[in-house]
């Protein structure tokens, strides 16, 4: 059961992986001048929206929580726009930590919030596919050993290294080097977007080597 | 011999500033080169001998001025775009009509960093290349010793006259026949400067009796400080200046006779950074115009681009242009071109001059010089054999070429050569810093234990044969050394007595060292159990905090993160702010699941919760728990929502801060609120803003304070906002015309003697507490007040537009112990580093950087009539780190109040606070002897290793205090 369910996480993982190397591939083909580089802008939204279409995608598909209940259209339809404003406060949430980590306030607004919609679909969507919007859900999820399920341990994994990564991204921003790369938000969102695909790499084998350890207490 | 943890750090501090002292002592040499100063006209070479015998050259004597009258304008930070740029096409009409048309010849000449006044000054005048170390050590300009123009000019008889910044006047006393010194004291003052400079022009240029006339504007630098580059000031002072040098051209060449023209050089001292400040490296400061005006030369087709030359050049070119004596010290070269009209022999004669006085001071021949001179040598002879003035001619040129090779690389390897180090004394000095911080870090688990103190063994190491084998062993290096070496080693210049001192302080670290590892080796042996626990409850905030001291001090290496450090600290801090914050919701939200639910009868509650009740209330509140709990509980809401919101409003007030000033190099020319708020229009609001600081200020400090001081405190403010309204920062509201500017000594006296009584009621409240009662209460208040001078004297020293970063840093304090620290009963170790890192953001905060034009030199004048040596360096090193030293004193203040909790807080906060400051520095230290040769070494590294010395020996002062108080 657990071997094919860590399986299973492996595969949803790497389709989550193909999907970031394709939205940096595809549309260069689709669409002429298009580079990460040079119209980063386009990457972040195409590379959002693709993760989170996938990602919603894959939940339909593998259903990972299976919900005890059948519940009415009606508190679905509310759980979704519920699941929508608490995506647009966390873009806005990660936008004022941006900011306060010295963004400007003023200028290259849309640089800013796109890469805060960017983090939040590698982290915030996710978490929203896989526990709705149940806060406490959350806070247990990323409390110490809290995790119930290996979904919710790649969860945790991938999250950390996504903000992770970004706080790293922002390492090369001093340096005086003037590559085009060090244009804001450039870095910080390559360093997301590794942190991501790192996370969604290591996270089934991490599992997979902890198995022996990895007990999950059942709610 | 037992030691507390307090007591052995402070002595370690203690040994590490000697080291930090010897090594600065060695990485900023005084110039080894300067050659005394000797008799204008002296031990000149004739020109070289022709070869053969019977034929002479009659040429032995100096040759005589070119020129008649010499006129040097000196206009302060006129970079090289505002003569050549588009802002000379439109502000300087005059002047770019004589580069196009005219007969003159125009140079961009590169200053050598540091890019202030006083070290240009001595570049121009000597023609040398002043240490870096001048500009810390001359911040009052005494005399010039070395041998310069101006004293050559003097000696020769020639009558100099100046007008203009009185650095001048103190360089050279009694050099000029009649001078007019201008202060360069208030930086706001653009007009009056240069008219005192030029009032007396009309009149001078009238006259006779001068040779020399030098003029020093200082009104285009002021503007560049408050207002930029950009600023429309600019282009005004430029067509003043423009009007000005029409002036004394016309008058020039009014009375000029053809034979013995005049000459008029238009220079700056350094240029401006796009923020409008200097001091650093960047393009705009180094480069500066230079324009040699004179009839005498020849009209020519305009360049396109002037050629680069160095500013050490001038002093040369002057000389040869004078008939002086070419300075011994300089390294400069003849710049041709002003000469070019001159017969090919005087031309010659003159590169032969600047050759012989080069390899003199170079002290070794070099073979393009001899084969420059022998070639001389033999042109002088087909010369007085009286030649073909043709093939002359054409030999002549290469001769020059040959000369002109000599005297570029003799300039270079001079150069060199004033940047050499004294390894030696620099590698003591680093193995004193290496060995302090090694025993620090081999003591932490001893320090940081409950009792801290531990067991030195200072009797085996003294008498083991290893310490005198070891001392033995270095003497000898000693002496192998310092007979060995060639170039002036200070540390061989000590005398034997101090030389054999600092080995044997060396060695018995060493031993020290030695035996702390054997130790740990044998602890090792034993059955070690708690390891494996400990590692396993690093929280978060441990694994921040090492990371991030860790990943600061590798960043250092990079010169980037160097002049951006300001960025790592906000980072970090911002980091520290986030993960505080998932700290605290952890400690509220978290442990309330095990809770049952919060309608539980209240005694259910109250004994349940006696585990974590403590982390939202002081633990003195918990008898008065049961009596109030009601209202408790609602306080307790109230009071777990502050909690988690107070790192949002740290976050917010940092980031405010961090707009206040626009420090660093990359960023620092962006629009900043300081800049705002000292532009002229806005000086309602400053006055406004300062007002409201104030107020914030004594609401923040004094209720910790007794009666005596919160009066003291509050007229002490009144009397801070009283100055600034006196030397014109602000204005009262009731006060609408201008008022006249004074210095405001008064103001500034009284709010010295409200600092100095705070103070000293506070010394005496802790002597109280430490002779007669041990009662924590009076020290806490004693602690508190001297803490409150401080603060006042801060404030007094702080420009108004900094005032924010006062309230705030109170303000983070306050929320800091009362939210944070307190309920998360974080450890004195983790407090302390906390505290470091905010003092060190703090620091970037109020404006500074690592650059050296950041200091704000002005706080050393401050209720002084006149620059006196000590309060003024007391002053400008308090007002440059206010911003670590009130953090450090805050957090004896913290820590001692929670000595009912954790008896050893003091000395563990003690012990972290000089292991913060030594890791950087060894580190430091290391980095920058393997990066000596580095192209930022003098720009980037070294105000930064200066910064960080100035910081070891203020810590050091900080542990002692620490020490002094903990019994």
């Amino acid at each position: 059961m657990k071997e094919v369910e860590v399986r299973r996480l492996f595969a949803a993982n790497l389709l989550c992986v193909f999907s970031v190397i394709l939205t940096a591939v595809v549309p260069a083909f689709l669409w002429d001048g298009f580079t990460v580089l040079g119209t980063h802008l386009a990457w972040l939204c195409i590379c959002s929206v693709c993760v989170g279409t996938v990602n919603v995608i894959l939940h339909l598909v593998l259903k990972p929580n299976r919900s005890p209940k059948r519940s009415s259209l009606a508190h679905k339809i509310s759980r979704f726009l519920k699941c929508c404003i608490y995506f647009f406060m966390s873009c806005i949430v990660f936008h004022a930590i941006i900011v306060l980590y010295g963004a400007p306030l003023l200028g290259s607004v849309t640089e800013t919030f796109l890469f805060s919609v960017l983090l939040s679909t590698f982290t915030t969507l996710q978490c929203l596919c896989m526990l709705g919007p149940n806060i406490q859900a959350w806070i247990r999820v990323f409390s110490k050993n809290g995790a119930t399920s290996i979904w919710e341990s790649s969860l945790q994994i991938t999250t950390v290294c996504s903000i992770l990564g970004a706080w790293f991204g922002a390492f090369p921003i001093p340096l005086d080097w003037d590559r085009p790369w060090q244009v804001w938000p450039i870095s910080c969102s390559f360093g997301a977007t590794f942190g991501y695909v790192a996370g969604l790499i290591i996270a089934p084998l991490w599992i997979h080597w902890n198995r022996k350890q990895l007990t999950y207490k059942s709610r | 011999m037992r030691l507390r943890s307090g007591v052995f750090a402070s002595s370690c501090l203690l040994v590490e500033v000697l080291g930090v002292a010897l090594f600065l002592r060695g990485f900023f040499p005084v110039p080894v080169r300067s050659l005394p100063r000797r008799e204008a006209r002296g031990d000149l070479p004739a020109e070289p001998a022709p070869p053969g015998p019977g034929m002479v050259s009659n040429w032995t004597k100096i040759p005589p001025p070119l020129f008649k009258k010499v006129v040097i304008v000196l206009i302060d930070a006129l970079r090289d775009d505002f003569v050549f740029g588009s802002k000379g096409e439109q502000f300087m009409p005059y002047t770019k009509q004589v580069i196009e048309k005219g007969t003159s010849y125009s140079f961009i000449a590169e200053a050598k960093p540091p890019t202030v006044t006083m070290p240009r000054i001595k570049a121009l005048m000597t023609g040398s290349i002043p240490g870096f170390i001048d500009v810390i050590v001359n911040l009052n300009s005494p005399a010039l010793l070395d041998d310069n123009l101006i004293w050559q000019a003097k000696t020769a008889g020639k009558r100099i006259i100046f007008y203009g910044d009185d650095t001048w006047v103190k360089l050279f006393p009694k050099h000029f026949v009649e001078y007019d010194g201008t202060t360069s004291f208030f930086v706001s003052d653009f007009t009056e400067v240069d008219d005192n400079v030029t009032r007396h022009l009309d009149r001078v240029l009238k006259r006779e009796d001068w040779d020399l006339l030098i003029l020093h504007y200082l009104g285009l630098d002021h503007i560049g400080h408050v207002t930029g580059p950009n600023s429309p000031l600019v282009g005004a002072k430029l067509r003043e200046m423009d009007n000005i040098l029409k002036k004394i051209h016309i008058s020039l060449l009014s009375k000029e006779e053809a034979s013995f023209p005049n000459l008029l050089v238009v220079c700056g001292d350094h240029g401006m950074s796009e923020t409008g400040s200097h001091g650093g490296s960047s393009a705009g400061e180094v480069h500066t115009p230079l324009l040699f005006i004179s009839s005498s030369f020849e009209k020519r087709s305009p360049l396109t681009h002037p050629e680069l030359v160095q500013q050490t050049d001038l002093a040369s070119t002057l000389a040869v242009g004078l008939g002086l004596p070419i300075s011994r010290n300089s390294v400069g070269n003849l710049i041709l071109p002003v000469v070019g009209g001159r017969t090919m022999r005087e031309q010659l004669r003159f590169v032969h001059l600047n050759g012989f006085q080069l390899s003199r001071l170079l002290q070794e021949n070099t073979p393009a010089y001899e084969k420059g001179k022998s070639s001389h040598a033999n042109w002088i002879k087909l010369y007085l054999e009286g030649n073909n003035s043709e093939i002359l001619l054409n030999l002549g040129k290469k001769v020059l070429k040959q000369y002109l090779e000599a005297l570029k690389t003799l300039s270079s390897s001079l150069s060199k050569q004033v940047a050499q180090y004294d390894m030696y004394s620099m590698m003591v000095g680093t193995v004193i810093i290496l060995e302090v911080l090694l025993l620090l870090l081999l003591s932490i688990p001893k320090a940081l234990s409950s009792r801290a103190e531990f067991e030195v063994p200072l009797s085996p190491p003294l008498f083991s044969l290893l310490f005198y084998l070891v001392c033995l062993m270095l003497c000898a290096v000693h002496v192998i050394v310092c007979t060995s070496a060639e170039s002036l080693c200070y540390f061989c210049s000590m005398s034997w007595f101090t030389a054999v001192g600092v080995m044997m302080l060396i060695s018995a670290l060493m031993c020290g060292i030695l035996s702390a590892i054997a130790k740990t080796f044998d602890n090792s042996r034993l059955p070690v159990k708690n390891p494996v626990l400990s590692s396993s409850s690093w929280s978060e905030i441990d694994v921040l905090i090492l990371a991030g001291t860790v990943g600061h001090v590798l960043s250092l290496g990079a010169s980037s993160f160097v002049e951006e450090e300001h960025q790592t600290w906000y980072f970090l801090i911002n980091t520290l702010c986030l993960v505080l914050c998932q700290e605290l919701c952890r400690n509220n939200f978290l442990l309330k699941e095990y809770d049952p639910q919060h309608s539980t009868t209240v005694k259910q509650n109250s004994e349940e919760a006696s585990g974590y009740k403590n982390i939202d209330i002081p633990a003195a509140d918990n008898s008065k728990l049961s009596k109030t709990f009601t209202s408790d509980e609602f306080v307790r809401g109230s009071d777990k929502w502050v909690s988690l919101a107070s790192p949002w409003i740290i976050l917010i007030c940092c980031r405010l801060l961090r707009s206040l000033n626009q420090t660093g190099v990359q960023w620092a020319h962006r629009p900043d609120f300081g800049h705002w708020l000292t532009s002229s229009e806005h000086k309602s609001e400053l006055s406004f803003l300062a007002a409201v600081s104030l107020l914030m200020i004594f609401f923040l400090v004094q209720r910790r304070c007794s009666l005596v001081s919160k009066i003291a405190m509050a007229l002490g403010l009144l009397g801070i906002y009283s100055y600034r309204a006196a030397i014109g920062n602000v204005i009262f509201p009731w006060q609408h015309g201008s008022k006249d500017i004074s210095k405001g000594i008064t103001e500034a006296r009284f709010v010295y003697i409200f600092v100095l009584g705070i103070v000293f009621s506070g010394t005496k409240d802790l002597l109280k507490s430490q002779v007669i009662s041990s009662d924590s209460g009076v020290k806490s208040t004693g602690l508190w007040e001297v803490y409150s001078g401080l603060v006042l004297l801060a404030a007094l020293l702080f420009r108004p537009h900094n005032l924010p970063v006062l309230v705030f840093c109170l303000l983070i304090q306050t929320m800091m112990t009362k939210y944070i620290w307190r309920p998360l009963k974080s450890g004195a170790a983790q407090i302390t580093i906390m505290h470091y890192w905010f003092g060190q953001a703090f620091f970037y905060f109020q404006g500074n950087s690592n650059g050296i034009a950041t200091v704000d030199v002005s706080a050393g004048f401050v209720g002084l009539e006149s620059y006196v040596e000590i309060p003024a360096i007391f002053l400008t090193a308090f007002a440059t780190y206010a911003g670590p030293l009130l953090w450090a004193f805050h957090l004896l203040c913290y820590l001692s109040s929670e000595v009912s909790r954790n008896s050893a807080a003091v000395g563990h906060g003690c012990f972290c606070y000089a292991l913060m400051r030594s890791l950087p520095v060894a580190v430091y230290i290391v980095l920058v002897t393997g990066l000596r040769y580095h192209l930022f070494i003098w720009s980037v590294f070294s105000p930064k290793l200066l910064y960080e010395g100035v910081h070891v020996f203020i810590t050091a002062a900080i542990c002692l205090f620490f020490t002094m108080t903990e019994s």
